[in-house]
């Protein structure tokens, strides 16, 4: 091989090499496209719900009401309406046999006896007369209309039967069948019906713990990060809890959660699956985070600032308190923003203090059980039914969300308020 | 109850605030003060609440126990086990609260009235005993304020002692984890033998189902149940199969950032790849169950290969991408702090850029990669949602990345989620569990800490 060849190989090796580092980095980012690409495609569709409208006759008899007398909201409550729902739906196919109005009710969600209830209460007017109602179609109507379920397939291996689809169909020609966006995805609570779960409970289940979280850890780990940076001295003890504290930022969140089971739960007698326990756990695990992030800003302030209000006389207490704590805020905050981001989106820990509770209510306060985001995320993913999988994507969407829009809080802070030294 | 005295303190202490303070102004009209007059506020205040304060969290955290020493008093002697001590008791506290269901005994009602009558009066006497601490204290204070009084010295004291015991916070923490850990695991161990456990090869944790406690005690039960060589097997497999995955595209991808990146491209694709770490891990754990798994086996399907749903491969491929930049960043840092005169020496020699990468730089950053590896690792052994949700939940030692496996973390989660038990071996194999893990990541941080800090010496 002449030196010519030689050149020209070893160029190719450059070439190559820069090819596989841009390829890592393509590598990297496609991952991240097809994974939000995927969320995404799957999720979009859990904020829309699908209606059909169908005509209801209130009629008096049907309700076994007086049918001369203008019904009383008691009398309205106290009427009977799954019969009265039975009814109605016969009349989509008055030739229905017994099994094939079984399959009609299930066209709905369970809770069209509230729903036709609810209507009749919000319009009075309509007692006596034909109205079309919206009602909630059943999960696997749904499904079909959004085009997550094939209905090309054999019948036995679909959830909807041929039945329920012709009768779809032809509502659907009717332009009966409507889709809405889904305000009660927003504003449910967790339920085993897909078309009726919401984020609600867990949603407040997470704004509790983090909400703990932060009233916890932020004051400790500021005051933690003074400490070491402008009072601590250079002793052994200092090193031990800087090493400590390097230490407990790289343990697994999941170890937490068993120092919130045996510890909080088990020693302390907390009650379990509460945010308060959830949060408590939390701030552990985000408090070397923020220590890290406190002292990295003090470090930051220039020590001429704390010279000069010493000679200015001021005790060290006052130089760091009115000087050097309030330079380092901002850094401190976004640090904080950026652990209370991984604390929202932690899972393990929170598994473990019990916080994946089937929780069918919204929590008022801390001290009711709750579940969170992330554990709601998990607990729809673990469910068979096909509709919650677009429900966990939406759950996702709203989770990244947050940590995205938390995130870009924290770096509008930095780079509003802090102050750069040169 | 608690709430209004913690209230009722923290008003007292604010307003003595103003107290101090004025007084403090008031003998400034005469006579020179040592200090500014809101550091006798300040002072004021701190004595009003702290002892006050200090009091008020001690009993709470006693009286529990006190309560119940007198009331258990009665019955101690009559050779009850301590279980059968506390079922009593919890019965009692039940009764108390008009909750109690079972049978009524004359023992139990009266026992019932005592801890109600013991609760009042405890309730009372520690309204009474904190307050009248809290004025004794105030008025101390108060009557010591004069104009030469040192206040600004004992205020800065108190606070720094703040300081301090905030720092302690996270001591306190590594001593709890390992407290709980520590006792859980010795009960277990107390009934599993340390070599079973340690190199046992079945784990079926769901054998071990006690129902009451007498079945507890018999060891036969539990002989093949807890060994734990699968479970760490598959943990150091599945974390294997991450690094495969994470290490080359972490380390070409940080190699090319430092070395080849334009400064716009830096600018936009660090952070970008850097979103990757920001992704909860229960996402992840969603995409590989859902769309990783179900790929690989259709793939696998389509080349003739049997490839679980549930594959070590799913969830280790994910978990590897959740660790890309974990490494791209770290050694990102560590290859842009090697000095530039190390390239500028190899250039003038004639190498290519690519040559002064892989036979100096590289070299010379190697102790720092390696540390950004090792923290990789700990990560990928630490990690739990993907696993729990990609990867199989029975144990099975295998080394076939298309069959399912499981890990440690996987393993606590299945035995800890629902009620547990206390004092069930089950549980308590999950904190020997967690201690393994808390052990082998400590290590992994320690020495990935360490390696990346003689490194940053030897350049800086």
């Amino acid at each position: 091989m002449n030196k010519e060849e030689r050149l020209i190989k070893r160029y190719k090796a450059e070439k190559r090499f820069q090819f596989y580092g841009k390829a890592a980095i393509f590598m990297a980012l496609l991952f991240l496209v097809v994974f939000l690409t995927k969320i995404f495609s799957t999720g979009y569709t859990a904020f829309q719900k699908t209606w059909l409208v169908i005509p209801v006759n209130y009629n008096a008899d049907l309700l076994y009401l007086d049918p001369d007398k203008k019904p009383t909201t008691e009398d309205i409550n106290d009427a009977d309406f799954y019969e009265f729902g039975i009814e109605t739906f016969i009349t989509l196919d008055p030739d229905a046999s017994e099994d094939q109005i079984m399959e009609l009710k299930k066209m709905f969600a369970f809770t069209f006896e509230r729903e036709l209830k609810y209507y009749l209460l919000d319009n009075p007017d309509s007692f006596g007369k034909t109205v079309d109602v919206k009602l909630t179609a059943s999960d696997d109507l749904d499904q079909v209309f959004k085009g997550n379920y094939p209905r090309d397939i054999p019948e036995n291996r679909r959830r909807a039967s041929d039945y329920q689809l012709k009768i779809f169909d032809k509502l659907s020609e009717d332009g009966r069948v409507i889709s809405e966006f889904n305000a009660s995805f927003f504003t449910n609570a967790d339920s085993r019906e897909a078309e009726l779960a919401g984020i609600a409970s867990s949603f407040m289940g997470s704004l509790f713990s983090i909400l703990v979280c932060l009233s916890i850890a932020f004051p400790v780990a500021l005051l933690a990060a003074v400490y070491l940076e402008e009072f601590a001295p250079k002793n052994r003890f200092t090193d031990f809890i800087e090493v400590n504290i390097n230490n407990l930022a790289a343990v697994p969140s999941i170890v937490f959660g068993l120092l919130g089971l045996g510890v909080l739960l088990a020693v302390f007698g907390l009650p379990r699956s509460t945010p308060l326990v959830g949060g408590i756990t939390l701030s552990l695990m985000t408090l070397p985070t923020i220590i890290i992030a406190a002292r990295a800003s003090l470090k930051a302030v220039p020590p001429s600032i704390r010279e000069a209000a010493l000679a200015m006389g001021a005790s060290r207490m006052q130089t760091t308190m009115h000087h050097t704590v309030p330079l380092a805020l901002p850094g401190t905050l976004s640090g904080t923003i950026i652990g209370l981001a991984q604390a929202l989106g932690e899972t393990a820990p929170l598994i473990l203090i019990g916080m994946v509770a089937f929780v069918n209510t919204i929590p008022g306060t801390p001290m009711d059980p709750a579940a969170s985001l992330p554990v709601q995320i998990y607990i729809w993913a673990e469910s068979a039914e096909r509709g919650f999988v677009e429900k966990v994507s939406a759950c996702i969407m709203v989770l990244l969300f947050f940590l995205i829009f938390m995130n870009l809080g924290a770096q509008l802070i930095r780079h509003k308020f802090e102050k750069k030294w040169n | 109850m608690n709430s209004v005295i913690f209230l009722t303190i923290v008003l007292l202490a604010l307003s003595s605030y103003f107290f101090g303070r004025k007084k403090a102004i008031l003998i400034q009209s005469n006579k020179r003060l040592t200090a500014l007059p809101k550091f006798y506020g300040y002072y004021l205040a701190i004595w009003c609440g702290a002892p006050a304060f200090l009091l008020y969290a001690l009993w709470s955290i006693f009286e529990p126990s006190i309560v119940r020493f007198f009331i258990l008093s009665d019955y101690s002697s009559q050779g009850l086990l301590e279980g059968e001590l506390n079922l009593f008791y919890e019965k009692v506290k039940s009764l108390s609260r008009n909750q109690y269901s079972g049978e009524l005994t004359a023992e139990l009602q009266r026992s019932a009235e005592k801890y109600l009558n013991f609760r009042d009066i405890a309730k009372w006497s520690k309204v009474v005993i904190v307050l009248s601490l809290l004025i004794a204290s105030t008025g101390y204070a108060y009557t010591k304020i004069s104009n030469n009084t040192k206040t600004r010295e004992p205020v800065e004291i108190f606070l720094k002692g703040v300081f301090f015991l905030s720092s302690l916070a996270a001591i306190l923490t590594t001593i709890g984890i390992i407290f709980s850990l520590l006792f859980q695991t010795i009960e277990f161990f107390q009934v599993i033998p340390l070599f079973d456990f340690v190199f046992g090869m079945h784990w079926y944790p769901a054998k071990a189902f006690v129902r009451d406690a007498s079945e507890a005690l018999d060891p036969s039960m539990y002989s093949d149940t807890f060994g734990a060589v699968p479970i760490f097997a598959g943990t150091f497999f599945i974390a294997l199969i991450a690094m495969c995955v994470a290490i080359p595209i972490g380390l070409l991808s940080g190699i090319y950032m430092a070395e080849y990146a334009s400064k716009r491209l830096r600018q936009y694709a660090k952070p970008v790849i850097e979103i990757l770490a920001g992704i909860p891990t229960v996402v992840y754990g969603f995409f590989a169950a859902l769309t990783v798994g179900p790929f690989l086996k259709d793939l696998g399907l389509s080349l003739g290969l049997e490839v679980s749903a549930e594959s070590a491969l799913a969830a280790g491929g994910v978990m590897g991408i959740m660790i890309i930049p974990f490494i791209s960043s770290l050694s990102d840092d560590v290859i842009t702090s090697v000095p530039q005169n190390l390239r500028d020496g190899s250039y003038a020699m004639g190498a290519t850029k690519s040559e002064t990468i892989k036979r100096v730089i590289f070299p010379a950053a190697l102790p720092g990669i390696v540390g950004s590896i090792l923290l990789g690792v700990s990560r990928a052994i630490g990690e739990t949602m993907i696993v729990v949700m990609a990867s199989g939940l029975a144990a099975n030692l295998t080394l076939n990345p298309l069959e399912s496996t499981s890990t440690i973390t996987a393993q606590i989660v299945v035995i800890l989620i629902g009620d547990q038990q206390f004092g069930d071996p089950k549980t308590q194999a999950a904190f020997a569990l967690g201690l393994s893990l808390f052990i082998v990541t400590l290590v992994l941080n320690i020495v990935a800490l360490s390696v990346v800090k003689k490194y940053r010496e030897k350049y800086e």
